[in-house]
């Protein structure tokens, strides 16, 4: 347990958070308002909410201090089978199943007999 | 809970020393008890029972394959109008699919994992009880209403879920109101080994007895703590596609029902753009790391009973414990070997094929490992030991015939044939199931101070070794002769299956054989509750911590706390004055 | 014998049984969602267009909304703080003001939801409202159950504070924890849904 010194400078560190939580929040939507593509919207917002979670996780839920390895350990795994799961989608489309293909030898010189 | 004291219930106090012990309704001690051992009891309880429900379908069905067209016998009437002249097809497929999900879902992970991981495992790690025994209590009585559900089914209009355990969209979405029934019965399991996964690992990293440190813990309690880890991650998926598919079947959307779709009764009114695939993807991220949730404890049960029949400490302890965290990896990035005929595409397959090898490889360590430990062995053979050892080659010849499944070029061939139906079954059935049986025989004096008869033992195993060979072997060969798998009349109407339809009589048999063998298991079950042979508290000569509990281990499970002071499988020590000695003996030189 | 670790930390992993088992707990939920995530993914890439959020739904509630919630999250960590402190009226005060904030994300949603049924807007309409309709829900039926626990917490459940003030603060974290997972997907829900 911290002591209560800790926990004041905890809330210290609440307050600043839950500013730039807001502040994060307004740029997200009015960014969302500048004409810059959807993919680089897309881009833009996700790295936003990111910031945004990275704050949550590592502040409100304590993260920055967290000790356990096990505890680290397990999130970690999670996060990679996560991605693993997001990389379902991107592994539907790898082969562009439908479209045209040239054979690889297909532009070869052609054998010509002497 | 209440403070409920009857006067006329006889309980020695002296035996409950601490403070605030009070005596417990029978609702409290028995029904809802936050005991684990009482709840891994109800567990593995209920799950016999459901392996024994979804046997009885599958020996239903072999009466259809075998004897296509015919009335079913003996139990015919029982199943409905409908069936009175023979198995009507949509009832066939009833039973396959609600075979499949029962087995694995309902029968052998509740046993494997509730059963065996709830009464042992704290045992086994010196704990008093599971680290949230409220949770316990939550987890088994989800797993019951989700048991509940999905039997319920058989009896709403259009019977049980009808499209395969795996419930492929978009068949399942457009199916009968049994796979509605399923998709919510699954849900309540999945939340249920949710809640039983949590609770396995944080007892398992918390509740630890002194001095016991990650290498001195019992490969079982390994092989639990990667399952868990499994079961934590793998299954939220499912719950995500099952809530998705529950979506398309009653809100009518069309998650996995692409745009254009028609059935026999013309055009589907959906919206359409969704991808059937992706109910696949969802499906075996799941359901590929069951496989190994099955397989793990089963390797642990296994482990336990080879180095306890043997007399000599496992052979690569260090080795056996970083496979098995490797194939619980693994296990995550291998599902799409069950898609390759899907039309993924070819980059995808080969990624998968490639995994797909690589994980064979810590299984073989495995199995080796256990191999070697037999060698030069002063190996006993009572019934325990006698599953165990079979499951050695039966896990063999499953995982040897999955080689070939994992390749993209043969599994063209082999996808949905019979074939497939042998490999797994020889990994679950002679594989997993055995192990459950060594399991169950050998932890029986424990829970009830009386060992199993030996004689019904050996008949149960004998005649299960044998029969269950006639049941799977000929699968391979049907399965290569190109028998595909769901066939109603079991190839009947095929010219090129001719030649090999005659072994689904033999499978048959086998199966029937198969059943018949079950009975001495179940009257030995119950009648050595009473009249077993009477057992002290050790009676396998075993060096791990449930063997230090009394039998059967009061509330709270040890006399005084127990400390550890050496590895799990310290048999025939050099210079010991007996051939095992516990992990909580103390060392004599310090002592 | 009594369970150990349930207050105090296990030297050897660091962490007491409550902490542990409710990041065990986040740990699948990051799944249940990630699974959905993927979906969405999916269903975007495989269709032949897309809608933009902000057409379809109302850009300025979804922006209170979030603000909502990310204010409860906050109450939700004085409420932890002033327990760490001792001071319990003022822990009343913030863990009152979290269920008071998660009531109005609710009804704000259930306004949303009521717009959206009576022009018709069914989860069967399109693609796009069917994801909305089943993240939002799932998401919502998150925010129902915290406010079940934060509700006990507040209320009958913190007579535990006079008799163990310390596993009630374990508790009342563990809570608070799964409140900033909950406040944490929608923030990743609101852009994906509301802006791209």
């Amino acid at each position: 347990m911290s002591g209560s010194h800790d926990t004041e400078h905890h809330i210290s560190a609440y307050k600043k958070v839950a500013g730039a939580l807001a502040v994060l929040t307004v740029v997200t939507v009015l960014a969302s308002y500048v004409e810059v593509g959807v993919a680089l919207g897309i881009v833009l917002a996700l790295i936003i909410a990111s910031a945004k979670g990275s704050l949550v996780a590592s502040v409100f839920m304590h993260l920055k201090d967290e000790k356990s390895l096990w505890l680290t350990g397990t999130l970690v795994l999670t996060v990679v089978f996560w991605f693993v799961l997001m990389l379902i989608p991107i592994m539907g489309r790898m082969d562009n199943i439908g479209t045209y293909k040239p054979l690889p030898n297909a532009n070869a010189v052609p054998y010509v007999p002497h | 809970m209440d403070n409920v004291t009857t006067a006329d219930e006889h309980v020695p106090h002296a035996e409950h020393g601490h403070d605030g012990h009070h005596e417990l309704s029978f609702l409290q001690s028995y029904v809802f008890s936050l005991d684990h051992k009482v709840i891994g009891i109800q567990y593995a309880i209920t799950a016999m029972l459901f392996l024994l429900l979804g046997f009885t379908l599958m020996m239903i069905m072999r009466w259809q394959l075998a004897f296509p067209y015919t009335p079913v016998p003996v139990i015919g009437g029982l199943l409905g109008q409908n069936n009175a002249q023979f198995i009507a097809p949509e009832f066939y497929n009833s039973l396959g699919a609600m075979h499949g999900t029962i087995m694995v879902f309902l029968g052998v992970v509740p046993l494997a994992v509730g059963g065996f991981g709830n009464y042992v495992l704290p045992l086994q790690i010196g704990a008093p009880d599971m680290a949230f025994p409220r949770l316990n209590m939550a987890s088994y009585w989800t797993f019951f209403c989700g048991g509940v559900v999905m039997f319920a089914s058989f009896f709403v209009p259009g019977g049980a879920a009808n499209s395969g355990w795996t419930s492929y969209a978009p068949l399942s979405v457009i199916a009968t109101e049994g796979q509605t029934w399923w998709l919510v019965g699954m849900i309540f399991l999945i939340t249920s080994s949710l809640l039983g996964s949590v609770n396995f690992i944080v007892t398992t990293l918390q509740l630890r007895a002194p001095g016991l440190s990650f290498m001195r813990l019992p490969f079982f309690v390994w092989a639990q703590l990667v399952t868990s880890f499994l079961l934590l991650l793998a299954f939220p998926p499912l719950e995500a596609a099952g809530v998705l598919q529950l979506m398309d079947r009653v809100a009518g959307t069309s998650f996995f029902m692409p745009a254009g779709l028609v059935t026999g009764e013309g055009p589907l009114e959906i919206s359409g753009g969704g991808s059937p695939l992706l109910w696949q993807h969802l499906f075996w991220f799941l359901a590929h790391p069951e496989v190994y949730v099955l397989i793990l404890p089963a390797m642990g049960i296994v482990a336990e009973v080879l180095a306890n029949n043997t007399r000599k400490p496992l052979w690569g302890y260090r080795v056996l414990v970083a496979s098995v965290i490797f194939l619980g990896f693994m296990s995550f990035i291998v599902w799409a070997h069950h898609m390759f005929m899907t039309g993924m595409g070819t980059t995808m397959s080969s990624f998968f094929q490639t995994t797909t090898m690589i994980i064979s490889v810590p299984s073989v360590v495995i199995l080796s490992a256990f191999l070697i430990s037999l060698y030069s062995g002063s190996i006993r053979y009572p019934v325990p030991m006698l599953f165990a050892l079979a499951f050695l080659p039966m896990f063999a010849i499953g995982g040897l015939t999955g080689l070939p499944l994992g390749l993209t070029a043969p599994d063209l061939h082999f996808h949905d044939t019979y074939y497939v139906i042998g490999h797994f079954h020889y990994v679950v059935a002679p594989g997993t199931i055995f192990a459950l049986f060594a399991g169950i025989y050998f932890w029986y004096p424990k829970a009830t101070g009386r060992v199993m008869s030996e004689l019904l033992g050996k008949i149960h195993f004998w005649g299960s070794f044998i029969s269950i060979q006639f049941v799977f072997t000929p699968m391979f060969i049907t399965g290569l002769a190109g028998m595909n798998r769901r066939l109603y009349d079991g190839g009947l109407e095929y010219a090129h299956l001719q030649e090999v339809v005659g072994w689904n009589a033999t499978m048959s048999y086998g199966a029937w054989a198969l059943g018949f063998f079950q009975i001495f298991f179940i009257f030995n079950f119950f009648w050595s509750i009473r009249n077993g042979k009477k057992v002290d508290d050790n009676p396998w000569k075993a060096t791990t911590l449930e063997w230090q509990a009394p039998s059967p281990p009061p509330h709270g499970n040890f006399t005084s706390p127990p400390e550890v002071h050496r590895g799990p499988y310290e048999y025939s020590v050099p210079g010991a004055d007996k051939d095992f000695t516990m992990q909580g003996e103390a060392d004599p030189a310090k002592a | 014998m009594e369970i150990p670790y349930t207050v105090a930390e296990r030297p050897d992993t660091g962490v007491n049984n409550v902490k542990l088992g409710i990041w065990l707990f986040l740990a699948s939920e990051v799944m249940l969602f990630g699974g959905l995530f993927s979906t969405y993914v999916i269903l975007r890439l495989g269709g032949t267009d897309w809608p933009l959020g902000s057409d379809i739904l109302s850009v300025p509630i979804g922006t209170f909304n979030t603000a909502v919630l990310i204010g409860s999250s906050v109450t939700m960590v004085m409420a932890h703080a002033s327990l760490k402190l001792n001071q319990f009226d003022q822990f009343k005060k913030y863990m009152g003001l979290t269920v008071v904030l998660a009531l109005v994300f609710l009804a704000v949603k259930s306004y949303e939801y009521y717009d959206k049924l009576s022009h018709g807007d069914l989860p069967s309409a399109t693609t796009f409202l069917a994801i909305y309709w089943t993240m939002t829900a799932l998401h919502g039926l998150h925010i129902i159950g915290g406010v079940v626990v934060n509700g006990y917490f507040w209320g009958p459940g913190s007579k535990m504070f006079h008799t163990k003030p310390e596993m009630f603060a374990n508790r009342v974290e563990a809570a608070g924890l799964y409140w900033h997972f909950v406040d944490l997907v929608w923030i990743f829900l609101f852009p994906v849904l509301y802006l791209l």
